[in-house]
């Protein structure tokens, strides 16, 4: 087989010569390669001060846009809830009264989206089969709880800051402000 | 009557308070020592596989070793039904006790001046130092042994066995190549042997390099130190002969570890490094106090440098099989040892002629 890396090395069944068999002098050589270890860079991340950069890509909790006046833009067509593989979202669907059209952009909108997150594998299905760009996966992971019932996440525990109303939060929820979720201090 | 108060008056009551104290701090210095060790492990560990190490508790970690402790403390107290339930408490009781009882003849320096008072650094000036740890050290076999059997647990059991096996062939190395040591100092007394190296200003590593070698690798066995820790594997026998055990019962078995690894450090400083003695440096010409005080430091640094030594190796290499563990000690250190001896035995005989 072709090899993918140049680190790869044959089994050496050759008997041991005399140096090997002293035993002492390869074990110094493994002590000289802890001690240069003993100098090197740390792989460790200090989590709650600092936290590891994620990717562009990363796929993590679930977030229910909005539009740029603040209306949200889901219509509860249920094309997420299909598309899931691990059938983690449910919704139902409301009418849409007159009167709230600041609230909702569609004459029809989603009353209930709940989001299971311990079913949930974050494969963004969800994110690709959405007509609307109401759903797409942030840059943040689930964080750990005590009862099951807290993962079943809500409409209001899913849904952005409005863009009109609270404007900061909004823009942290973006991500935004610099580093926010970002690593901080040095590496 | 007056008998009893002429022998109460007669006896140097500022002599005993003295010794005391020295017993005190001594006792209590190792018992800080190995809690920092159990720490400078995990620290060292860490490093060596590119980690921080605990760093959490208090700066650095610094309080790392004491909430270990309290962690052991208060966790449940189990007595297995079917164990020996006297000797179950008295094993890892042993394993301290035999632990401890070493330091008793290691010079930690020369000696203090208070006024007319002359206070040694050391518990007790025994001339047989050499042979009291040797007994001492083998009775740490019983803390192992009496733990495994006390337990009826047949992994604690083979354990127990395999540690009292490993200990019994490695001290037989190791008291040989003491011996051969013994015909250069020609004296048994730690002091006499540490005063001796400080006044020829050479260690007695330079005479016995093969001596020391064999004595690191049997003190290396007798701690049950990787790579020769075998009572402790893992893999083959659960947790090793404390498996039973829990709560502080357990924290003294771990616990007596490090003091020995701590003691047997002191023990090779003593006898091959010099002991308290600094190099290049004429300790008559300082105050006695101001050289006791360098010398302690010069002594803890040589013993930080093999405890040091201890971990590195501990995280360097895996441990031995069992048949390669006694072929090692009585096919090649056994017989390295005897011509050792021999030979450093035929150039005495043949430099004093």
């Amino acid at each position: 087989m072709q090899s993918l890396t140049n680190r790869n090395k044959p089994v050496d069944r050759a008997p041991m010569n005399f140096w090997e068999r002293l035993y002492l002098p390869e074990i110094f050589k493994g002590m000289i390669i802890t001690l240069r270890h003993l100098f090197k860079r740390k792989a460790t991340i200090q989590y709650p001060e600092q936290k590891r950069e994620f990717s562009r890509v990363w796929r993590g909790l679930h977030v229910l846009n909005r539009d740029e006046e603040g209306r949200e833009r889901c219509t509860a067509c249920g094309l997420c809830a299909l598309a899931c593989p691990a059938e983690a979202i449910t919704m139902e669907a409301a009418e849409r009264e007159l009167g709230e059209e600041n609230l909702y952009r569609e004459e029809k909108y989603a009353a209930k989206y709940e989001i299971n997150m311990l079913r949930c594998i974050f494969c963004g299905l969800c994110e690709e089969a959405c007509p609307k760009d109401a759903v797409y996966l942030s840059e943040t992971v689930a964080p750990a709880d005590y009862a099951r019932k807290k993962f079943i996440y809500t409409k209001e525990d899913l849904l952005i800051p409005n863009p009109v109303t609270e404007p900061e939060a909004y823009a942290k929820a973006k991500g935004l402000e610099p580093n926010e979720n970002r690593l901080t201090g040095k590496r | 009557m007056i008998n009893l108060s002429a022998v109460l008056l007669a006896f140097d009551w500022g002599f005993l308070l003295q010794k005391l104290i020295l017993i005190i701090i001594i006792v209590s210095v190792s018992l800080v020592v190995a809690m920092y060790e159990t720490y400078l492990e995990r620290k060292v560990a860490a490093w060596m596989q590119d980690r921080i190490g605990p760093n959490r508790a208090g700066p650095f970690g610094i309080l790392q070793p004491i909430a270990d402790g309290g962690k052991l403390f208060f966790k449940e107290e189990i007595i297995p039904n079917t164990s020996n339930k006297t000797l179950f408490v008295l094993g890892p009781g042993l394993a301290m006790l035999a632990a401890l009882m070493t330091c008793a003849v290691i010079p930690w320096s020369s000696h203090l001046q208070f006024g007319d008072t002359t206070v040694q650094l050391q518990i007790a000036d025994v001339n047989i130092g050499i042979l009291y740890i040797f007994g001492v050290v083998s009775l740490g076999v019983y803390g192992i042994m009496i733990g495994g059997w006390a337990s009826n647990n047949k992994f604690s059991l083979m354990a127990a066995l395999r540690g009292a096996s490993q200990a019994i062939s490695y001290e037989l190395a190791m008291g040989i190549s003491l011996i051969a040591l013994l015909f250069i100092t020609g004296s048994l007394s730690m002091r006499t042997i540490v005063e001796e190296q400080m006044k020829n200003g050479i260690w007695n590593v330079v005479y016995q390099p093969l001596g020391f070698l064999i004595f690191l690798v049997c003190a290396f066995a007798e701690c049950n130190r990787t790579p020769f820790d075998l009572p402790e594997a893992e893999s083959e026998l659960n947790m090793g002969y404390h498996q039973e055990y829990s709560s502080m019962k357990l924290g003294f078995y771990l616990f007596a570890e490090y003091i020995n690894m701590f003691i047997s450090s002191a023990v090779m400083a003593t006898l091959f490094f010099g002991g308290y003695d600094v190099p290049f440096l004429d300790e008559s010409t300082l105050a006695p106090n101001v050289a006791a005080i360098i010398g302690l430091i010069a002594f803890m640094i040589k013993i930080g440098f093999f405890i040091f030594l201890f971990m590195w190796v501990r995280w360097t290499i895996p441990r031995f099989r069992y048949d390669q563990l006694m072929n090692l000690g009585w096919k090649k250190l056994l017989p390295l040892a005897l011509v050792n001896m021999l030979v450093t035995a035929a150039v005495m005989l043949w430099l004093h002629k």
